[in-house]
């Protein structure tokens, strides 16, 4: 499949502080592609080149068929873009914001109102269309901001940490739709520091921390690289102490609450292990579950690594 | 086409800009009252005639109506996280800037109709020429690209932007021959020399009086030279501090 966005060495200094570091990626057409990182990793940064807000310091980016920095109208003519924390504005009507969206994008009147229309009910917002929006609450200016990215038809659609703060319904409302779009062959680049929407929505995820790109695969492909240290949860009905799992295959142990997590190579020989703990000590298990490993656990051991550098 | 495209464009953020800034009672009232207040206070007990004192009302008023809001639309969009949308639309930097002076040209020109019309119906001064007409509309375009000049420090509090502007526009308004005519400041005289409003003024009263210190050809090219310069320079100066500004 064709490459829909693709950056070659990107890089972004502010004074002598290296924002993002010479990154290189490519977005597949149709894909939903997530930029996770901590806070600080320069994921907005990333996301504010490739839509041309922000020039580089070196390095390309490809838009489709199009260079941001030399045909930026026609690459922005093709994207829709939710910025982080962005706001409608909010002395306007839900209605005149999209199509004051409509107008920037050069659409014409009678489709930008059917259009917009449309994606109001789509929204759940067409009720409250005529309302200000400084009657809207957070989840639902969200939903319209989403809406306002989608007046142009966009080919990519670019998403700014769309579902940070917002309430339960609306977050659940926003992935479905951007599962939808995605479905209609909106290719989706979205930012995010949390780990189980990237898992839940991605196909593919690029992890990056300090301005650099740790790893780059699908969730499942990245899963797989600590597979072989899965990790065990116990917990015994009468309170022990750490000292107790001191067994040459477990590599690690984290309290967590009454529970404990016990990471190793062989899990079948931790599991002997706690049955006979559990058996010499008559104390028994009340919970035991094998765990694998999450985008989190790849996550925390990448930026960590990172940090060690 | 291309350009066409790009002023429709410019058109949209113009009506957004006249209905969420100026179609505002408040905001009408204070571009009426408060150039006229600031006129009336320095004219008391100061012998000064109808026809001496019309054009610098008139270009206060406009200056004032002008570049109260432009300078503070920027700052205010980037703090209410508006501006980062606003350009990552496929419009260009000087369109929307160009917008943004739009909407306070249009305003600048109704509050200034305000004052045309009470000079002649309340004064019986004559004021309608067309040098004057087409002077107001250079002037107000002039002096809202002075706004957005004024705005373009990446600072997202209008606070910031209000200070900087004081300090810029107030010492205008004394060096322009607003208060005192040209031919009497001096070497002061000089100073007045760099500001547009000195043009305009010049302008309203060469409309009004039929005499003025500068011919209204003169009058007219220094202020379209200024309105250029003062546009390319935002223009410049806001790309510049785009980088910053997020």
């Amino acid at each position: 499949m064709e490459n829909i966005i693709k950056a070659e060495r990107l890089k972004k200094n502010y004074s002598s502080f290296n924002a993002v570091n010479g990154i290189s990626f490519a977005v597949k057409k149709g894909e939903i592609f997530g930029l996770l990182g901590p806070n600080g990793a320069g994921k907005t940064t990333t996301i504010r080149m490739l839509t041309g807000i922000l020039k580089p310091t070196e390095g390309e980016v490809h838009i489709g068929k199009y260079n941001i920095q030399k045909e930026s109208m026609e690459a922005r003519q093709i994207m829709g873009i939710v910025p982080e924390m962005a706001d409608a504005y909010i002395d306007l009507s839900a209605i005149r914001n999209l199509l004051l969206t409509g107008e920037l994008y050069g659409i014409e009147k009678e489709k930008s109102i059917k259009k917009a229309e449309n994606l109001l009910k789509m929204f759940h917002l067409y009720e409250k269309r005529n309302q200000k929006v400084k009657t809207f609450s957070k989840g639902m200016k969200q939903r319209l901001i989403l809406a306002m990215a989608l007046m142009n038809d966009a080919d990519i659609l670019f998403l700014d940490e769309p579902t940070s703060g917002l309430d339960v319904e609306s977050v659940r409302l926003i992935r479905d739709l951007i599962r939808k779009f995605n479905q209609e062959g909106v290719t989706i680049f979205l930012t995010t520091h949390n780990i189980k929407e990237a898992d839940l929505l991605c196909d593919r995820v690029a992890i990056m921390n300090y301005g650099k790109i740790m790893a780059i695969d699908r969730p499942e492909m990245l899963k797989s690289v600590i597979k072989k240290t899965s990790s065990v949860e116990v917990a015994f009905k009468n309170l022990v102490e750490e000292k107790v799992f001191n067994f040459k295959e477990i590599i690690e142990v984290k309290k967590m609450g009454d529970k404990f997590q016990l990471y190793g190579n062989k899990m079948e020989d931790i599991i002997l292990f706690l049955i006979n703990h559990s058996q010499k000590t008559n104390n028994e298990i009340i919970s035991l579950k094998i765990l694998e490993p999450s985008l989190e656990d790849i996550f925390v051991k990448l930026t960590q690594k990172n940090e060690n550098f | 086409m291309r350009i066409f495209e790009q002023l429709k464009r410019s058109f949209a953020i113009t009506k957004k800009d006249l209905s969420i800034y100026y179609l505002k009672g408040s905001v009408i009232i204070q571009g009426l009252l408060i150039p006229a207040f600031v006129f009336i206070s320095f004219i008391l007990k100061r012998e000064m005639s109808l026809d001496m004192m019309i054009p610098g009302l008139l270009g206060m008023a406009l200056f004032f109506a002008v570049s109260a809001i432009t300078p503070v639309i920027t700052p205010w969009e980037t703090r209410m996280r508006t501006f980062e949308r606003l350009v990552s639309s496929p419009v260009y930097l000087w369109a929307i800037i160009l917008g943004d002076i739009m909407a306070s040209v249009l305003f600048g020109l109704f509050v200034v109709s305000f004052i045309v019309l009470a000079g002649i119906i309340l004064l019986g001064v004559e004021i309608i020429s067309f040098p004057l007409i087409f002077g107001t509309i250079i002037a107000a375009f002039c002096f809202s690209s002075l706004g957005t000049l004024i705005s373009a420090p990446p600072a997202d509090k209008p606070s910031d932007i209000m200070l900087i502007a004081s300090i810029i526009k107030f010492p205008l308004i004394f060096i322009s021959g607003v208060f005192i005519p040209i031919t009497e400041m001096g070497v002061l005289k000089i100073l007045s020399f760099f500001s547009p409003l000195t043009y305009y003024t010049d302008l309203a009263r060469y409309s009004i009086q039929g005499t003025s210190y500068f011919s209204p050809v003169v009058d007219l090219l220094v202020l379209s030279v200024f309105t250029i310069f003062l546009f390319v320079i935002a223009v410049k100066w806001h790309e510049k501090s785009l980088d910053k500004r997020f």
